[in-house]
Formats: structure tokens, C-alpha cells, sequence
């Protein structure tokens, strides 16, 4: 691959306190060789393709810390080739894989079949989850040092939680020793149970079980607790309420080490939009009310939330036509993470930058990956996105092999021009 | 073919009646209008008409039910609409296929009504997304029960003259009742006040929201009140603790001869059946033909069906 110059970009990497007009220079093994205002095309070599960015906005790639791939098991939902499709439409180039596939991420074999076919199959880097526990029981932990060892990211059960105390506090031990990343998914499974919505006006009109706002902060306060003793790389995958985030207040207040996330949908929908019924905004942890999405947005502001995830899960059409209660959870939402995202710049909520920071540089901080940022010497990994095209959601023009998008027919602003990988243009409109 | 029929779905969409939440109040009053004329109709010895002859009605029914489905069966019936009642606890459904797959099997019989009782919530409007004819709620989970509210409506015009001004009481578990839920957007919007009488664990989240004053205490919620609705305990929706005993629950929810006394003296008692005597409500009581309308209500039932099924069903 020969030297590359982007030229005439508005840069924003907040890994290096960078928002400005300028250029980047990628070298032959793709990766950045000089960035910023005083870069100008004669700085690079004669031979090398100049690509004009036309005053778009360039970031780092972005790193979503939370997406479903379907494989192996539910290939009819998405695959690795629809995944990275749908990813870098969205300027996403890397992405973290949930492990709960069937057969579920939980020994060493699984992982090295899930890196061989990620490798096969996808051009962007993925770093795969294993579960918490094995087969998701709940009991017994994964083995954290051997999945480590070839090449596990961190350990989730997803979806579900550890609702035995003495299990979490011996994960928690034991994870803080090997200096692995736990990721919990915090619900109360008996207060939940039943539930599908948030608890509340919305529940009790649509006659469905309420999800109370504290099954997912009892499960927080309990690990913020053991974190005390235990003190691990702990992450709570995504939160939803107001309630959840005044205890992290508190606990960061303290001084306590730990990371949060939430997902897109929560900052964007409150539960009024699930209208009539509407099975794609059926998701976990629930959308809640409009007071809990703004103080959700707040959080990001504050910095009491570190990332932003899109959440990815998509669900084939048969298993969400059903009554609600029985339709599966989840929406699609990798290729529409940055333009939903922007959302909350355009309605002046935040600022671009700590919007692209919660996409770059601090998933990458919590990951411990070299990812996230345009510093000399790291992967040219990049997104180019054009900050005003408006444009409408439809499904069926979304890459995903799967369709249930939570927010179809949504008018946005700002799409994704460009994405390289490693230097190479990998997707461009 | 399918040109012709597109065009007619178009110009002529069917019209569903999938709760009261979606029903305005000159529907309501439509409604009840219709029905009041059936009333003598169906006392009388001659209760056959050919309003609905030629038209087909089919009663899918996913839980049990004696009284809605019976009374669903002869409204059709007397319109004179060929009737189909379809117990699906006994069905293709026990075999794996979905509701929606159902639906469409019975769809393509063209059928001009599906009356559907589910015992998921939403069910009804699901069902009616997907199919080309008229969709009459008959009790889904925990949402609605349109006809059940309105039979109550009547059942109180044909005894009190009116609902606007009356004081409702509601009373029982109203945490898992669509009868609760259905008659208190149907009350509210025909002009009564309603209270919610349950224990704290029954009650729904923010019910107030609803525009209905909650209350845990007999004496406060029935006090002045005109009608009293009282609720089964639904044991078969409840997962886990709601409550010590029925004992302890007759003991401050059960209506009693005395605790009626806290509400208007000449109150008039409602329930929507099947009754746990004892449990929710005193057997005596619940017999008392001076003061208790649970045979009127199933009775008007059939009235009001038929004129849901007129009015829906063109």
C-alpha cells in the first residue's frame, strides 16, 4: 500500500486534545505518520493518493463495546460479513462481541474458533467476550486466565447477571488478581421477573409487567460494595435510570475505579415510544422516562458514564411479531450509533467531543486496546462523517442481515462518509 | 382478484374495537345506545334477527372463559352471523404454531369478525395488524376488556338513569385486571368519579395517572360511593408474594354487609365474575337481589355484544 494524505479535515481525536483543520499522513503499513494543522500535502511523499476529506469531520474509528454477531448459532440474524457490513456503514472499526451464541463463547476451543472466523470473514477487529460464567449458569466462573491467554477481551454474561452474592464476590476476587475485565449486565432477576417495560404509567396502561428501576441498582450498590474489597477492572455494561446513576455519583465520589456504559437507545428513546406495542423497543435494560434520559445525557456530560454502545442485537423478524411479552429483546444499532449519537450534538445536549470521546478513546482506555485515537504511530483506523446531511432511517436500506431497528422512519442528521481500516478505504458512500 | 380486494380494504378498512383507551366518547355512548335496544330484544320470546346473516364470526379464545364466550356465541347467534368457537388451549397452537401464523390460517376463511381473548396483553392488536376483518377484544392479559366495561356502563345507566356524577369504587385486585383498567378509562371519560380500593402490593404503578384517586383503607375509598366493583383475586396471574393469606385479605378487602355501609346507602354492588365467595366478596351479599347486580350484568352482557358485532361488523 502506498503513503496516503487525507487533506482539508476538520480533526477530532480527543485522546490528544485535537480539534482542528488539518491533514493526515498514513504511512505504507497504515499507520498514522503525522496529523494536524501545520501537516500539508507537501509533506507527504510525491507518490502518495491524496484523498480529499471536503471539510468533513475525521475521527478515530469508533469502538463499539457492545454488539451481538449471530455466530455461531444465529447466522439467519447477522454474520461476521453482515456485521462489519453494517459497522463500518456506521464508522465503527472495532467492535466488542457478546459471547452468548450457540454454542456460547465459554472455552478455549470456542475462542479459537470465533478469532479463525472473525479473521476469515471480517475485515475490522473484533474482540470477543467469553461468558462470566460457564454456559451462563451463573455458578461457575469462565476460566478467566485461559480465555485471557487467547485473546478474550473481558467476560460478560450478557444478558444475564450474577445473582448470587457469594459468586460475584469470588469472580470478583479471583478477576481482580488476573486483572481482567468483568462486564455486568445489572438486573435483579426477581425483581424483574415478568417484566418486560419500565415499571410505570406507560406498564400499567399496556397491562405489561413493570421492570422497577431498582432491579438494576440493587445489583449495582451490591458490586459497587464488593468492589471495595475486590477491587477488579469492573464495568456495568449498560444503565438506564437516574437512580442507578446517583449511586455511581456516590461510589465515584469515593474514589472508586470502575467503568459504566449505556446504550444509544437509552439517551435517544424514553418509553412513551414504544407506542402501541411496539416489539423493537422492547430491550434491556428497559427505555425509561424522559427524566431518566435526560439525566443520562447528563452523565455523559459529567463524566459519570464513560461509554456509549450501540447495543447491537438483531433479532429476525419471527421472533419479534409476537405479543410483546413473549417477543425477543433487542434492537439493531451499530450503523446508526454515530448519526443517532449526533442527535445530541444538533439538540446542543453535548458537545462533539465528549460525544466522539465516549466512541474512542475511553472505550479503548477501558479495553486496554491501542485503538481510539490518531496519535503518530497507532493503527489508521478512521471515520469520516459529514455532520449536517440529513437523511431518513428505513430498515431495509440498513446493511444488517436483520431489520429491527429501534428508531425506523427517524430523521437525522449527519452520516458516515468514510471509514478506513488499517489505512485502506474500507467503505465510502 | 387481489386488485379488487385491495382496493376495497382501502376504501373500507375494518374497524377494530381494541379497547376503550382507543374508543371516543360518542362511540361509547354509541355503544351503549345500540345495546339498550337489545336489552328488550333479547327478553323477549322471538330473539332471532338478520342484521348479521351471511356474515361470519369466529371466537378464538386462548384461555378458558364460560361467561364472555357464552355470551360473544348468542350475541352473534341472535344477529344471525354464522358462529365458530375455537378453544385454543386444545389446538394447532399446543403444536408450535404462533398466533400470528393461526390468525392468518383463519384469516384466509375470510371471516368478517375474530372476537380473541389472549392472555397476552397486545395480542388483539397484533392480530388486527395482520388480518383484513374486524377485531373485537375480548380480554387481553392484563390490558383491556372493552365489552366487559361496557356491559358495565349499561348495567349501571339501566339502574342508576346515568353515570356522570356517580362515585365508583373499584375494588380488589387491580395490579392483573383489564375489567379494572377498562372500566376506568370507560367511567372516567362518561363523567364518575373513580376510586381504586387495594392492598399496596395489588395496585398498579402510578394508577393516579389514570385519573383515579387509589386508596388501601374499605372505609376512606367506598365512602359516598354509588356503584362498588369488586375484583377476583386473579391467583393464577400472581408470581410470588402479594399477600399472607386470604384470610388477612377477606379480612380488609372482603365486602361485607358492614364495610358497604361506608359508601352511599343505596350502593348497588358489581362484579365480573367468576366470584371467590369468602374471599373477595361475602356469599350473602353477593346474592342479595337488592342490592346486587351480577345477574343483570351477564344478562346486559349479551346486549352489549350484539351491538358491539352490529356496529363493528359491517
Amino acid at each position: 500500500m502506498s503513503e496516503k494524505i487525507l487533506i482539508n479535515a476538520r480533526i477530532i481525536d480527543p485522546s490528544q486534545n485535537m480539534d482542528e483543520k488539518g491533514s493526515v499522513i498514513i504511512d505504507s503499513n497504515g499507520k498514522i505518520k503525522s496529523i494536524g494543522k501545520n501537516i500539508k500535502q507537501k509533506d507527504a511523499s510525491s507518490k502518495a493518493e491524496i484523498i480529499d476529506i471536503k471539510n468533513n469531520i475525521l475521527i478515530p474509528g469508533i469502538i463499539d463495546m457492545k454488539a451481538f454477531v449471530g455466530e455461531p448459532g444465529y447466522e439467519y440474524k447477522e454474520n461476521f460479513r453482515t456485521l462489519t457490513q453494517a459497522a463500518l456503514a456506521g464508522g465503527v472499526t472495532s467492535i466488542v462481541t457478546m459471547p452468548n451464541t450457540k454454542p456460547l463463547i465459554d472455552n478455549v476451543s470456542m475462542v479459537d474458533f470465533i478469532i479463525r472466523r472473525g479473521r476469515d470473514k471480517s475485515s475490522i477487529n473484533l474482540y470477543p467476550c467469553a461468558t462470566l460464567t460457564r454456559e451462563l449458569s451463573g455458578t461457575q466462573m469462565s476460566e478467566f486466565g485461559l480465555l485471557s491467554a487467547k485473546g478474550i477481551i473481558g467476560f460478560s454474561d450478557v444478558t444475564k447477571t450474577i445473582q448470587n452474592t457469594e459468586t460475584m464476590a469470588k469472580i470478583m476476587d479471583y478477576a481482580s488478581d488476573l486483572g481482567v475485565l468483568i462486564m455486568q449486565h445489572a438486573e435483579d432477576f426477581d425483581l424483574s421477573k415478568n417484566g418486560c417495560i419500565n415499571e410505570g404509567e406507560v406498564s400499567t396502561r399496556l397491562g405489561l409487567g413493570g421492570i422497577s428501576y431498582i432491579a438494576e441498582k440493587i445489583i449495582i450498590e451490591r458490586d459497587l460494595t464488593l468492589l471495595d474489597e475486590f477491587p477488579c477492572r469492573y464495568h456495568i455494561n449498560q444503565i438506564s435510570s437516574k437512580q442507578s446513576l446517583g449511586v455511581i455519583e456516590q461510589n465515584k465520589q469515593k474514589g472508586k475505579k470502575f467503568s459504566v456504559g449505556v446504550s444509544i437507545n437509552n439517551l435517544s428513546l424514553n418509553e412513551n415510544d414504544i407506542g402501541d406495542f411496539k416489539t423493537f423497543l422492547k430491550l434491556s435494560p428497559p427505555l425509561r422516562l424522559e427524566e431518566d434520559r435526560i439525566a443520562l445525557v447528563e452523565g455523559i456530560k459529567s463524566g459519570l458514564i464513560d461509554v456509549i454502545v450501540s447495543d447491537h442485537r438483531p433479532e429476525d423478524e419471527e421472533s419479534k411479531r409476537l405479543p410483546f411479552a413473549q417477543a425477543a429483546v433487542g434492537s439493531i444499532g451499530i450503523e446508526t450509533l454515530l448519526p443517532l449519537a449526533l442527535e445530541l450534538y444538533h439538540n446542543e445536549s453535548l458537545t462533539l467531543n465528549k460525544i466522539i470521546e465516549t466512541l474512542t478513546c475511553n472505550p479503548a482506555k477501558i479495553l486496554k486496546i491501542k485503538k481510539g485515537t490518531l496519535k503518530v504511530g497507532s493503527d489508521a483506523d478512521i471515520c469520516v462523517f459529514d455532520l449536517n446531511t440529513p437523511w431518513v432511517v428505513k430498515a431495509e436500506n440498513l446493511k444488517s442481515k436483520s431489520k429491527n431497528t429501534a428508531i425506523e422512519d427517524r430523521k437525522l442528521q449527519g452520516k458516515v462518509m468514510m471509514t478506513f481500516l488499517n489505512g485502506n478505504l474500507a467503505y465510502k458512500i | 382478484m387481489a386488485v379488487t380486494k385491495n382496493t376495497s380494504a382501502i376504501k373500507n378498512p375494518p374497524k377494530h374495537l381494541l379497547g376503550i383507551q382507543n374508543l371516543s366518547i360518542q362511540e361509547a355512548k354509541k355503544i351503549l345506545e345500540e345495546a339498550k335496544a337489545f336489552i328488550k330484544l333479547n327478553r323477549s320470546s322471538s330473539k332471532k334477527l338478520d342484521i348479521l346473516r351471511g356474515k361470519t364470526q369466529i371466537n378464538l379464545f386462548f384461555e378458558p372463559s364460560t361467561r364472555t364466550q357464552s355470551s360473544f356465541d348468542l350475541a352473534g347467534k341472535r344477529l344471525g352471523a354464522d358462529v365458530m368457537s375455537m378453544n385454543m388451549a386444545t389446538s394447532a397452537l399446543s403444536k408450535g404454531e404462533t398466533i400470528m401464523d393461526t390468525a392468518m390460517t383463519l384469516n384466509a376463511m375470510h371471516p368478517d369478525v375474530i372476537v380473541i381473548r389472549h392472555q397476552d396483553s397486545g395480542a388483539p392488536n397484533l392480530l388486527s395488524q395482520k388480518v383484513n376483518c374486524t377485531v373485537i377484544n375480548a380480554g387481553d392479559g392484563r390490558r383491556e376488556h372493552p365489552t366487559q366495561a361496557l356491559l358495565d356502563a349499561l348495567t349501571i345507566i339501566n339502574r342508576k338513569g346515568k353515570i356522570e356524577g356517580l362515585k365508583i369504587a373499584i375494588c380488589g385486585d387491580i395490579l392483573h385486571s383489564r375489567v379494572a383498567r377498562s372500566n376506568i378509562y370507560l367511567m372516567t371519560m362518561l363523567g364518575a368519579e373513580v376510586n381504586v380500593i387495594a392492598p399496596k402490593t395489588l395496585m398498579p404503578s402510578s394508577v393516579e395517572k389514570l385519573g383515579v384517586k387509589s386508596f388501601t383503607d374499605m372505609k376512606k375509598g367506598l365512602d359516598g360511593c354509588d356503584i362498588v366493583m369488586m375484583l377476583r383475586l386473579q391467583n393464577e396471574r400472581m408470581q410470588g408474594t402479594f399477600l399472607p393469606s386470604k384470610r388477612e385479605y377477606y379480612e380488609f378487602f372482603g365486602l361485607t354487609p358492614e364495610k358497604l355501609k361506608y359508601a352511599s346507602k343505596d350502593a348497588l354492588i358489581m362484579h365480573p365474575g367468576p366470584m371467590n365467595r369468602g374471599v373477595e366478596i361475602d356469599t350473602k351479599l353477593a346474592d342479595d337481589i337488592n342490592v346486587s347486580l351480577v345477574k343483570e350484568q351477564v344478562e346486559l352482557g349479551v346486549a352489549v355484544r350484539m351491538a358491539c358485532l352490529k356496529l363493528y361488523c359491517k
